[in-house]
């Protein structure tokens, strides 16, 4: 059993650490134009809406869920000491869990059946979609099974989340965890693993910076005005357009 | 004074024959490719009729442009930062490959390989997406010259505010009419596609103004299918970026005419260097609808004024481009002439493609004479319209009056006037005066009086009558094509150090364009 703990959460978080980052960063340096959502809106555009916008909305909902959770453990038990602001807690982040799982089954459902979408479809799309579909039903059954999740995530996975990024694994707690909890973990590791592998790639290029440049955009190859100045010196520069 | 100079481009519609050469020549270098067989970045539209996407101009499906409420700045209509960033998960109002049409192609190997049998083999089709068997239910040029009048000439957008007994005329069988409107890229100086972007992947560039997709930056968020009021960006389903008119750059850079300008049978086309204040754009796209023509034309400067050659040269612009732009076609019909107009300058992102727009078969008035003697002359089994009607050439209005042309001028209006009718009659009217000026010339049978008249009345001059007439009719390929030159041996000093790429294979994309994971 010791064996066990020790691959899958010492282990494993660091190797998908590792891989993560040096996949991405790799992808992104050398295969730069493979990195896209490879929407396929433009081939089915229907049925996407009722699979991709609940799928989205929900997953995000429940991530960041996850994220504040793992970042600011003690303010989440703190809003839990009142039972009201736990339940609202808990049954949004169940809600956001199953739309998030009712959004991706449509959207495995639409990928498998429609023709021109097989045609865009290889096998890395269909084993992240399995493993999504199948990390999202343990979630819910997590949530729904042992509650309350928010509360023990807290004093559980935080600290041994944040042992595992301090270099200092703390795997007791996590090891005398229910199965269930203990694959959803897991699972979470190996999603975070293969992200470089797959289209998730899409969620780190997400644009949030339009939010803040200016809508035009223009692109000088040179600067005229210091080609024609002969008291400048040329600075050597890579072109911000390739 | 910001001065930047643009390749702009004007199109002669009234020479265009409609034959797709351009679209076949640009078809053939750029989107013979997986994922790319549905674009047309270059397409030949019949009109009135739908067009390609079906119905691109009805905004209210597509959402493109830039819109303006009121006193309001000018925002995209269905894109942008918080609505664009909103409907990223499924953007409602994207074009679809259905409102383009299913790629195809047959299956010639059947017509070979096919069994003996009592039938005849066929090629059937097949989708070049699914590669199954498909029938065909569109292409992209479904409605070409009235095909199908009823389901797509009769729905064309720009029919709006016709009354009814107006749109009846322009479909009655002997008095149908019809124009080819051929489109690219505008290469606009406010481009929707460019704002929409949240990637930011893709640019303007500042030398010569095109607009470009950066396909490494490209993330197929797909904002700009919906902000090109064009739609002229394209999404590639295969490799899952966007692609558009790239106004053959490389073909620019170099010193060649865009391939379908090249190769236009017509020649239609002109290309050359317009300079422009970037300075008062913002100004120029907002302002009231009917003012939007008068301002886009009001940025684009006299290249033979001092203050616009000083502020060119500060800003770097080089003697060759002075000079390109100053003995530019574009800028000649454009500006001097004021023969050509914006395509849909509405949708506010001020295009430089500008089209001359057409007269349509210009019906001649006859008048009633005694032509018994000139009917003696001919041979009786030689059939003749009418005795005793001939052209009449006394009249001002010998080539028909603006007010009569086949189309309502409404129409044309909507097309390149952004509705109101003012500037489209005086261009009508300045060509119509160009061809009684040159009949006076070569055919001789009109006033000298009527010939004055008609060039004093819309401010022409016989000389400048004359210059029209060669640019339209006499061009040689230079003259219609004066592209500066682009300056790459300096520019890619400033780009890298050449020393860097000594023993590789070269600059510039060196990734194969696969699909992503």
């Amino acid at each position: 059993m010791n064996a066990f703990n020790n691959i899958f959460f010492i282990a494993l978080p660091y190797a998908a650490l590792l891989m993560f980052l040096v996949g991405t960063i790799y992808r992104y340096k050398a295969t730069k134009f493979k990195f896209s959502t490879l929407s396929s809106q433009f081939l089915e555009t229907k049925k996407l809406y009722w699979g991709s916008v609940p799928f989205h909305w929900g997953i995000l909902f429940v991530f960041f869920g996850h994220l504040i959770a793992f970042l600011f453990p003690s303010y989440i038990l703190l809003w839990n000491q009142v039972p009201v602001r736990l339940a609202i807690l808990e049954v949004s982040a169940f809600i956001g869990g199953v739309v998030a799982l009712i959004g991706l089954a449509g959207l495995f459902y639409r990928r498998i059946t429609n023709d021109r979408l097989r045609k865009v479809t290889n096998y890395m799309d269909l084993i992240l979609e399995v493993l999504l579909l199948v990390q999202i039903f343990l979630g819910l059954w997590v949530a729904y099974g042992f509650r309350w999740g928010s509360s023990w995530f807290a004093t559980v996975l935080s600290p041994y989340l944040t042992s595992i990024f301090t270099f200092n694994p703390q795997i007791d707690a996590v090891a005398m965890l229910p199965f269930v909890i203990q694959l959803h973990i897991i699972l979470a590791f190996v999603i975070f693993m293969i992200i470089p592998f797959t289209r998730l790639v899409h969620v780190l290029v997400f644009p949030l910076s339009y939010l803040w440049r200016p809508y035009q955009k223009v692109i000088w190859y040179w600067d005229r005005k210091k080609v024609r100045n002969p008291n400048t010196s040329w600075d050597i520069h890579r072109p911000r357009n390739n | 004074m910001d001065v930047r100079s643009q390749i702009a481009m004007v199109f002669h519609l009234d020479k265009c024959i409609g034959c797709h050469t351009c679209s076949i020549a640009c078809k053939n270098i750029w989107t013979d490719r997986k994922g790319a067989e549905y674009m047309w970045w270059n397409n030949v539209e019949t009109k009135p009729g739908t067009g390609y996407p079906t119905k691109w101009e009805d905004q209210d499906i597509y959402k493109g442009g830039w819109k303006k409420n009121g006193e309001e700045k000018i925002s995209l209509r269905g894109s942008g930062k918080y609505k664009g960033l909103l409907n990223i998960f499924h953007n409602p109002y994207l074009p679809v490959l259905d409102d383009y049409y299913e790629p195809w192609t047959y299956k010639y190997l059947d017509l070979i390989e096919s069994p003996a049998g009592d039938d005849q083999p066929t090629a059937r089709p097949v989708s070049l997406v699914t590669g199954k068997p498909i029938d065909i239910k569109s292409g992209p040029n479904w409605d070409d010259d009235l095909s199908g009048t009823p389901e797509y000439a009769r729905q064309d957008p720009n029919l709006k505010n016709l009354s009814k007994a107006e749109r009846e005329a322009m479909f009655q069988l002997e008095k149908m009419a019809m124009f080819y409107l051929p489109r690219i890229c505008n290469h606009c100086l406010n481009p929707a596609c460019v704002a929409s972007c949240p990637s930011g992947a893709i640019y303007k560039r500042g030398e010569d103004g095109v607009v470009l997709i950066n396909q490494k930056v490209c993330r197929a968020w797909r904002m700009c299918v919906t902000a090109c009021p064009y739609k002229k960006s394209y999404y590639n389903w295969n490799t899952g970026k966007s692609e558009k008119c790239i106004l053959c750059y490389p073909r620019l850079e170099a010193g060649h005419a865009p391939a379908c300008m090249h190769s236009c049978v017509g020649r239609i086309r002109y290309l050359g260097v317009l300079l422009y204040d970037a300075d008062k754009i913002e100004e120029a796209a907002s302002v009231p609808e009917e003012e939007l023509i008068d301002s886009q034309l009001d940025l684009i400067l006299d290249p033979f004024d001092e203050e616009v050659i000083r502020n060119a040269k500060e800003n770097g612009i080089a003697d060759s481009t002075l000079k390109a732009a100053q003995t530019s076609p574009v800028y000649k019909f454009v500006k001097e002439w004021g023969l050509a107009l914006p395509l849909h300058a509405e949708y506010r992102t001020l295009p430089m493609l500008f089209y001359v727009p057409p007269m349509l078969p210009i019906m001649a008035s006859l008048s009633q004479t005694d032509d018994t003697e000139q009917a003696k002359k001919l041979d009786p089994i030689a059939k003749f319209w009418d005795k005793h009607h001939r052209y009449d050439t006394t009249s001002k209005s010998i080539m028909q009056t603006v007010e009569q042309a086949r189309f309502p001028v409404k129409y044309m209006a909507n097309l390149f006037g952004t509705g109101t009718e003012g500037k489209i009659i005086q261009v009508l009217k300045k060509q119509l005066a160009v061809r009684i000026h040159r009949r006076s010339v070569t055919v001789g049978d009109i006033d000298k009086e009527i010939t004055k008249d008609t060039l004093t009345e819309v401010k022409l001059t016989p000389e400048i009558a004359d210059d029209i007439y060669y640019l339209t009719s006499l061009a040689k390929f230079d003259d219609r094509f004066n592209i500066p030159p682009a300056h790459r041996e300096q520019a890619l000093e400033m780009l890298e150090y050449t020393g860097d790429a000594k023993g590789s294979s070269g600059f510039g994309f060196k990734e194969v364009p696969q699909r992503g994971l």
